[in-house]
């Protein structure tokens, strides 16, 4: 598994890419989903992967017993899973301001409307 | 010595205040302060001229070498007195020419800045000091030269004189860090001491060609020599101050001072012979063209210039007296007659030669300045002019070629100084020219003055200027025995008989004069060609491929952004990878391969059908499940490999995201068809370049494992001190609380602003 889901994740980080790069605003809100998804799951990868054991101590140790999956990345996946879904929240309303303002969401568009002015 | 200048500086910024409380009597304190501080060099002189050089220093960045540091020789003294005295006369002129104006306190300010920037220039010892100076009088020069702003000529000619000076001020600073990297020196008396090294070092010769950049563009030598004619579009007081007298100068006081450091290899030498001498016929053959007594004063300053960089370039001791004394008789005429100009144009208008007629009666005592001064000009015996072109033909002597170029330049100033000294002014004519109103005191005063110690320097040259210029040569040469002993007086030498020569030659082109004028219509073809018509062409070639260039960069769309970040990024990455990391070991790869369980395969199919299924569909509300099935993919993984808490956030997260979405849905438009089919291909291989580099990477960090000693460190301390079994959860609320209570912060941030997007309608006044 250590093989494919490097595979995984760079598929997720190449359509997050392309949908960034769209002109529609609603996929380029999709591209950012995906492309923090890739990322954190990118982190994960590298910070290394350990099957089954979970970074929680047993009831009757006082140290934590290999093999155990490393917390560190998993306390900053946490935090930026978090932080991803307050920027996404204010994205997905943000669109729909724009949308409610020019009745478009075709970037190119914006762009005329802001030189009209 | 620092305090001298601090004392400028402040004055420089008083200057407005006092005007506004004042009003025009702020010339009283501006003239005070500047004889202030020429009493104050004079009192040096008894020093400097027993040969004692005095230091002065004050650590400001010292491991850069970058201090205060101050130092009073023959040459820095005869400047700093130059500079001084004459500002003193230019502050009093300049509230008589600019009588009415009612930004005098600011003209003030400008040219009390200049001339402390020039003091700073010739007495700072440190590379980094003379710098600053040098770029701030850059600075007030264009302030002054712009001074007049409703004038789009005076505009353009104060950006030009301050992109050309100040391009050649950025080649000097490269110049003279060179020099003092080849040295490890940082201070001219230090280089003059190293300068084997300097001369030998692999640098030695892109610093000699920066410096002289740096000098050319200064002192208005050719190719650089356009924007003097132009900058005469100040104040005619700036004009003789800044553009004759001393700024132009500063160029040949650095030539001078880096003489000892720089002088002996051949390059040096020719260059400054080629320049100095091309500019100085130049100059000279230019001036005779024109009609304007400024644009003639101009050019015959370019000319005088050339001369001096060419003696400097000769280097003989002899050369070096000629262009000290040339200095300072150049200095003294040309400011006079540009003082007298200025005069002229205040009382009738207009500076036209043609038009002006007879002009001495009603201008009795500029009349007599002026004829002083070109008398000097002329090198007319008893003058300072006169000895100067003397030691000029004498220390050519040996070479035809120079000789011929300071006859050339001698001649013309003979004419010139004929049409001022005499034809303005005292030559009848019947149509005389009117004068608008008189010149006052402050008009006549200061050219009269700079006249008489023209005449006065010239008489008494063996007693008065020859100790101060003999400690000048001492320093230019770095020869502690040079002998400068200058008397008015050789008895008949050939050099005599030259300078009678050049008079009488001058006389005859005078009186071509007016044939020259009529005919130099034909030459205005080669101008279209000159180094002006380049720099305008350059300007506006410029102006236009850097608009193209932005708008090519920055075309104001979203994705070009992107693209040029993740270019440019991929482009990192794959100059870092190709350097010395190792491959990727392929047959290991593989073998891991048979550890694959069924069921993980089948989320990872999962999610690559959702992606595929994403990429095609045209339906939001699809496309919002499809990538709630994306993320549930990922805290599957997430939970396979040993992390249930960040499985059961991104499930909640996920969870949150498509309500979001679904709640929101019928107020987004639906998906039209947007991207062209080349620019597509485009994104796609980008997406994919961008994707598979980073499975590269991820694939070459996986193989080389890195031992985390902190995820040893929490999974021992994690009960012991925290008391939690869950050591993630321990990190976030314990070890990291803080860190957990930022993220709190920002997402209470990010609510705010959702509620504000929400509720804000900007339609209806920006109330909910």
């Amino acid at each position: 598994m250590e093989t494919l889901l490097p595979l995984m994740v760079g598929s997720l980080f190449a359509a997050g890419l392309y949908f960034i790069l769209h002109r529609h605003l609603f996929k380029v809100i999709l591209g950012l989903i995906l492309f923090g998804l890739a990322t954190n799951l990118f982190l994960f990868v590298v910070g290394g992967l350990t099957r089954g054991g979970t970074a929680i101590i047993n009831k009757h140790e006082k140290v934590a017993v290999e093999p155990y999956a490393d917390p560190v990345p998993q306390a900053l996946l946490l935090t930026a899973i978090v932080i991803g879904f307050g920027i996404q929240a204010f994205a997905i309303v943000l669109i729909r301001r724009v949308y409610q303002t020019f009745k478009s969401n075709n970037l190119d568009e914006l762009r005329k409307e802001n030189e009209a002015h | 010595m620092f305090y001298a200048l601090l004392i400028g500086i402040l004055a420089a910024a008083a200057a407005p205040l006092l005007f506004r409380a004042i009003g025009r009597r702020v010339v009283v304190p501006m003239v005070l302060i500047a004889l202030l501080l020429f009493v104050y060099y004079c009192t040096f002189l008894p020093q400097v001229l027993q040969g004692q050089n005095l230091v002065e220093q004050y650590s400001w960045v010292p491991e850069l070498g970058i201090n205060l540091q101050f130092r009073m020789d023959g040459l820095s003294l005869l400047f700093a007195l130059l500079i001084s005295f004459f500002g003193a006369l230019v502050m009093l002129y300049a509230s008589g020419y600019l009588h009415n104006d009612r930004l005098l306190g600011r003209f003030y300010l400008y040219l009390t800045l200049f001339m402390t920037a020039m003091l700073g220039l010739v007495t700072s010892d440190n590379i980094f000091c003379l710098f600053i100076s040098w770029e701030l009088t850059s600075i007030s020069s264009y302030l002054l030269i712009g001074f007049k702003q409703a004038d789009k000529n005076a505009r353009t000619a104060a950006w030009q004189a301050l992109l050309v000076t100040g391009l050649g001020g950025l080649a000097l600073m490269a110049g003279l860090i060179l020099i003092s990297i080849s040295a490890d020196s940082y201070t001219f008396s230090g280089l003059t001491e190293q300068r084997q090294l300097v001369q030998q070092h692999i640098f030695y010769l892109p610093a000699v060609i920066l410096v002289l950049v740096g000098c050319f563009t200064k002192s208005a030598q050719f190719p650089f020599h356009f924007w003097l004619p132009n900058a005469m579009a100040a104040p005619t007081p700036v004009s003789a101050y800044l553009h004759s007298a001393t700024m132009v100068k500063a160029g040949i006081y650095l030539l001078a001072r880096l003489n000892p450091v720089l002088a002996g290899p051949d390059v040096w030498h020719y260059a400054l012979m080629a320049a100095g001498g091309i500019t100085a016929v130049l100059g000279a053959v230019l001036a005779l063209q024109h009609t304007d007594l400024k644009a003639i004063l101009a050019y015959t300053t370019i000319s005088a210039l050339g001369l001096l960089v060419t003696m400097l370039g000769l280097g003989s001791e002899y050369a070096v007296k000629a262009m000290l004394v040339f200095l300072l008789a150049h200095a003294l005429y040309k400011g006079t007659l540009f003082l007298v100009t200025g005069c002229i144009d205040h009382s009738t208008g207009t500076r036209d030669l043609q038009k002006l007629h007879h002009l001495g009666p009603g201008m009795k005592y500029n009349g007599w300045a002026a004829s002083l001064a070109a008398l000097s000009m002329a090198g007319v015996f008893p003058f300072i002019g006169f000895v100067g072109k003397e030691l000029l033909y004498e220390s050519t002597l040996e070479s035809l070629l120079l000789l011929a170029v300071n006859f050339i330049a001698g001649v013309a100033f003979v004419a010139v100084a004929i049409i001022i000294g005499f034809r303005v002014f005292w030559r009848k004519a019947t149509d005389k020219t009117q004068l608008q109103h008189k010149a006052g005191f402050k008009l006549y005063f200061p050219p009269l003055v700079l006249a008489g110690i023209g005449l006065l320097l010239g008489v008494l040259v063996s007693s008065v200027p020859s100790p101060l210029l003999q400690q000048g040569a001492r320093a230019v040469l770095a020869d502690e025995t040079a002998k400068l002993k200058l008397s008015l007086w050789h008895g008949f030498t050939p050099v005599l008989g030259l300078s009678v020569l050049t008079i009488i030659a001058g006389m005859l082109v005078y009186s071509f004069l007016p044939a020259i004028h009529t005919r130099v219509t034909a030459l205005q073809p080669v101008y279209k060609y000159g180094p002006n018509a380049v720099y305008h062409k350059l300007f506006e070639q410029f102006l236009v491929k850097a608009k193209a260039f932005i708008l090519w960069l920055q075309d104001g769309y979203l994705r070009s952004y992107v693209m040029y970040i993740m270019l440019f990024f991929c482009g990192l990455l794959l100059f870092t990878l190709q350097r010395d990391t190792p491959g990727i070991n392929i047959t290991d790869r593989i073998y891991q391969l048979q550890e694959v369980r069924l069921y993980e395969l089948v989320v990872l199919f999962l999610v690559i059908a959702a992606l595929v299924y994403l990429l095609g569909t045209r339906s939001r509300l699809t496309s919002i499940v499809v990538m709630g099935l994306i993320g549930y993919s990922a805290a599957l993984f997430y939970i396979l490999f040993g992390a249930p808490d960040v499985a059961i956030t991104q499930f909640l997260i996920e969870t949150l995201t498509v309500v979001i979405f679904v709640l929101l849905l019928h107020k987004l438009p639906a998906f039209t068809y947007l991207s062209h089919q080349f620019k597509k291909y485009k994104f796609i291989a980008i997406s994919v370049l961008f994707g598979s580099l980073m499975t590269y990477v991820m694939l070459l960090v996986q193989q080389q494992a890195i031992p985390s000693e902190l995820k040893k460190y929490y999974g021992k301390m994690s009960y012991m001190e925290a008391h939690g079994r869950n050591i993630v959860n321990v990190i976030l609320v314990d070890f990291r609380g803080l860190d957990t209570l930022g993220e709190i912060t920002v997402l209470a941030v990010a609510a705010l602003g959702i509620f504000s997007l929400l509720r804000l309608n900007p339609e209806k006044g920006g109330k909910p």
